[in-house]
């Protein structure tokens, strides 16, 4: 269709809306936020006549290109550290997709303008289209990659591992409470405006810098439909700027959801390209060049600040901090230590670094040596199957366990900035004084002296260590069912030799009992508790403990 | 802020050269080596179909496998996708698949078809005049009730389906339903883009009457009620149910097949009967989906007479609506000069559907919702 025929379509589909008579409008899902003056914008033209054989063409060079990595023996040269990481990243982000999916109506009922109704329906059904499509991925990954276990799993480690569970809030947080607070802001203006670029642009990329250019096909395809989705988000944004009584809630949700985004996916994306890639080429971009490049500078300063002419305040602060955690700080290395740190109770198998890796990262972040070469040498050397327990329960390691933060659930790495409160009568631990914030001041039912009754709630037994308290670490991988078909050997490894008698099995885990460092800091007097979280955070980097004070 | 074109394509960076990993299936021989399938649900048949590899438990489930529960919360602390939003139990939701297996490849393949078929007999009618042999009191009825119709399927689409989506326990049914809006959706959008078209092809085709007719004319209030009543019903199974079993062969075939299809050739139109035929096998689709899911509701061991006694409750409820809108349609029937179809053959017809399909769900039909 030419671009003067889709307008006129466009034009003319507009004439299918009505203002109903015979009832009055229910609110299916509530928002604080208030649209009675705004005054219409336009997304993106698109009619579903020329929406469905378009979206039809794309698939199919999709689907080409899936025959032709399998003709092609495609999985022959797909870098093995990469693809046991896309067993977490496609587990994880095909809920996302659905639930952006499941979001639409949340705005559609929020936003009195039809004209944005179809551009959010037509959204809602790409997004099932997205998670499919990458579902289909993951089979195809399955069916040909040489160690199916994990994929197999899939879904089922999304919903049980504590590293889905921080994924999952990168979707849950599209569809519940506030339908604009989630739909709108969290989803939108953040999300897919802000860090699509680094799912659905950097990790293409280095997929195919690993030998896969499968998922640049995919990925690429769901990006192309972005354009779209951010077009649907800036309207409304803009609906919502014409109401002065929007914009402490607008400043709120920006505060909440740009950390949020930062905190979870920064954390995800970061430790994948970073930690998941074999491509050390000095001219490669490193995560946090992309980072700047793509958030700070296309996003932050090009699309966020400008913001302000409405008379908006965005969290210019945020910004900066999340800038200073990725740099200064060491956010994604300490992530990603993390993660290898609980490679037991994972459902793939994390590579350890070795001194090619260590030579870029020393080149890419000056002093990462320092901080966590030794540590990464010690994961190499108890990897090994020969005795010792995993990592996590060798005093050797010199790594503290961390406290997990109660609202973004990764945990508390950066140990100086901990925050520790007693929040609805319970201690809790949070990563920073935003996601301090986020619990303890925004998801409230009041802001700022204003009632804010659509207000979503943190809910959930949202400290993962909590539910396996005091118990055996081979019973809880067989709980789990993060266990191979020979009923003993892990899902996870803390290395890639497939060789069988190099693979962890439940009996080498057990004999070693967790702990959930919350309810053990629950327990304790307050006196103590004040002297182990000074202890604590003075703690790092790299989760090395702080020497234990002088006894006075 | 993306910077990739509609297309897709950012520049692509320089990639390092290929090495040989010796990474694909059956390299080596190791525990699980040979695990090939999703092994966290149990598929319907012995082997599970792509659909339900790329659909099932996509959306968690604290009865499956969410171990640390929602984590999102609503105001009043109900979180997730709350079973509480349906008056219908089920023992296990996750038993339903969709018949029509709907997944990314056949949404866009089948709607894509459909599209290029519409379009397809739209410009053969053009090239070969068609609509010129169109009489005035059909070009009339095309105008005015045919393009109302559209109206009322933008609604359903929209304020039903797609609000539906969002509500049902599992991702089976949800996605079911979000085909079903799209469905709507371009079915309502093909209708007025054609009236579009007759609006440049026919001289006397007036391509706005259709919003006087749908928002005042006597004839389409008990549609636009009934449809507009729909819209603001907070359980999303008595949408859905009120929807594909009630309204759909009471009033939706009723016009689409009862009244365009049977008697448009006698007119000389031989287009908008293909194009409403492309919206009854929609709707045709959408119930395959509802006699399974309200079938195996009613069928299920623990809920089964409570649910049925439900479903007895919103047929009570809802046939009356859908009959009242049917009724009021009658007019547009005697507006034909040549009587090719009697509008209480069609109603009838309509009648049988709508019992056929209360019976294959497992209800019988209630007084009330006796329309002859
Ligand atoms: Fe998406
Ligand atoms: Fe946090």
């Amino acid at each position: 269709m030419s671009r003067a025929s889709i307008t006129k379509a466009h034009t003319k589909i507009q004439e299918l809306s009505w203002d109903p008579t015979y009832v009055e409008p229910v609110e299916k899902y509530a928002t604080d936020y208030t649209f009675e003056k705004a005054p219409k914008k336009d997304p993106l033209k698109q009619v579903l006549r020329s929406y469905f054989p378009m979206e039809e063409e794309k698939d199919n060079r999709v689907f080409g290109a899936m025959d032709g990595a399998i003709r092609g023996n495609m999985f022959r040269q797909v870098q093995e550290r990469w693809m046991e990481w896309q067993k977490l990243f496609l587990s994880i982000i095909p809920f996302p997709e659905i639930s952006a999916a499941r979001a639409m109506p949340l705005a559609i009922g929020a936003v009195p303008n039809p004209e944005l109704h179809n551009g959010l329906a037509i959204q809602m059904i790409d997004e099932v289209r997205h998670s499919t499509i990458q579902m289909n991925l993951k089979r195809l990954y399955m069916n040909h990659y040489v160690d199916p276990a994990g994929f197999d799993i899939s879904e089922k480690g999304f919903a049980n591992c504590y590293a889905g569970t921080i994924g999952r809030q990168f979707g849950e947080g599209f569809i519940t409470g506030d339908a604009i607070t989630a739909a709108n802001v969290y989803l939108t203006i953040v999300a897919e405006t802000a860090f699509t670029n680094v799912l659905f642009v950097a990790m293409p990329g280095e997929a195919a810098a690993n030998g896969d250019y499968l998922l640049p096909t995919v990925f690429h395809s769901v990006q192309s439909d972005e354009s779209r989705h951010i077009s649907n988000g800036y309207s409304i944004i803009l609906m919502a700027l014409a109401d002065e009584r929007n914009r402490q809630l607008l400043e709120r949700d920006l505060r909440y959801a740009w950390w949020n985004n930062h905190c979870v996916v920064d954390a995800a994306i970061g430790t994948f390209i970073e930690y998941g890639t074999k491509d050390r080429r000095k001219d490669r971009e490193s995560y946090a060049e992309m980072w700047r490049r793509w958030i700070y500078d296309d996003y932050y300063r090009s699309y966020l600040v400008p913001l302000e002419k409405y008379g908006l305040t965005v969290p210019h602060d945020l910004v900066e901090e999340s800038w200073n955690r990725i740099w200064n700080k060491g956010y994604v290395h300490e992530v990603a230590q993390f993660f290898a740190t609980g490679w037991f109770a994972n459902y793939w198998r994390i590579d350890a670094m070795d001194d090619t890796d260590f030579e870029w990262f020393e080149d890419k972040y000056p002093g990462w040596y320092d901080k966590y070469g030794k540590w990464w040498e010690k994961y190499s050397e108890l990897g090994v199957r020969n005795g010792h327990n995993p990592i996590a329960f060798e005093a050797e390691a010199n790594y503290e366990y961390p406290h997990r933060c109660w609202s973004c659930m990764v945990p508390c790495l950066i140990r100086e900035d901990m925050v520790v409160d007693e929040v609805d009568g319970q201690v809790r631990t949070y990563c920073s004084e935003t996601c301090h914030w986020t619990d303890a001041v925004a998801f409230r039912p009041e802001y700022q002296g204003r009632p804010t009754p659509a207000m979503g709630k943190l809910t959930g037994k949202r400290e993962w260590e909590t539910l396996y308290h005091g118990m055996d670490v081979a019973d809880i991988m067989t709980e789990l069912g993060y266990v191979r078909d020979d009923g003993k050997t892990l899902v996870p490894q803390p290395h890639l030799d497939l060789n069988p008698k190099k693979m962890w099995t439940l009996d080498q885990v057990r004999g070693n009992t967790l702990q959930s460092p919350n309810v053990l800091l629950n327990e304790m007097s307050k006196e103590d508790r004040d002297k182990h979280v000074a202890q604590y955070k003075a703690g790092g980097p790299a989760g090395r403990p702080a020497p234990a004070p002088a006894e006075a | 802020m993306s910077t990739t074109t509609e297309d897709g394509g950012k520049k692509e960076r320089n990639v390092p050269k290929p090495v040989f990993t010796d990474a694909e299936a059956g390299s080596q021989e190791f525990p699980s080596s040979t695990s090939r399938s999703y092994n966290y649900f149990t598929p319907a048949k012995r082997r599970a179909s792509v659909y339900e590899d790329v659909t099932f438990d996509v959306q968690p489930d604290p009865e499956r496998h969410l171990t640390q529960g929602w984590i999102y919360g609503f105001a009043d602390g109900s979180s997730g996708y709350p079973k509480e939003w349906t008056a219908l139990k089920s023992t296990d939701w996750h038993q339903f698949r969709d018949p029509n297996e709907e997944w990314e490849q056949t949404i866009y393949r089948n709607n894509a078809n459909v599209v290029r078929q519409v379009q397809h007999n739209i410009a053969n009618a053009k090239a070969a005049h068609s609509f010129a042999q169109w009489n005035r009191n059909w070009v009339d009825i095309v105008a005015k009730h045919v393009s109302a119709f559209a109206h009322g399927e933008q609604g359903i689409g929209m304020y039903v389906y797609t609000p539906a989506q969002r509500d049902a326990p599992t991702n089976m049914i949800n996605n079911a339903l979000a085909v079903g809006a799209v469905h709507k959706l371009r079915f309502a959008q093909d209708i007025i883009l054609y009236n579009l078209d007759l609006s440049e092809e026919i001289e006397s085709f007036d391509g706005q009457a259709h919003k006087e007719t749908w928002q005042s004319d006597p004839v389409w209030q008990g549609v636009r009620r009934n449809i507009e009543q729909l819209t603001a019903t907070r359980d999303w199974a008595e949408a859905f149910f009120a929807t594909a079993v009630v309204y759909e062969p009471l009033v939706g075939e009723l016009f689409r097949s009862g009244f365009v299809m049977q008697v448009a050739a006698l007119q000389g139109d031989f287009t908008t009967p293909t194009l409403m035929g492309s919206g009854e096998s929609d709707t045709a689709r959408e119930q395959r989906g509802a006699r399974a899911l309200f079938g195996m509701l009613a069928e299920d061991p623990e809920h089964g007479e409570a649910n049925k006694a439900t479903m007895r409750d919103w047929l009570a409820a809802w046939t009356p609506v859908s009959v009242e809108a049917a009724r009021l349609l009658q007019p547009i029937w005697s507006q034909l000069s040549e009587k090719a179809v009697r509008f209480e053959d069609s109603l009838e017809r309509s009648q049988a559907r709508f019992e056929g399909l209360l019976s294959d769900i497992g209800i019988e039909t209630p007084k009330e919702a006796q329309t002859v």
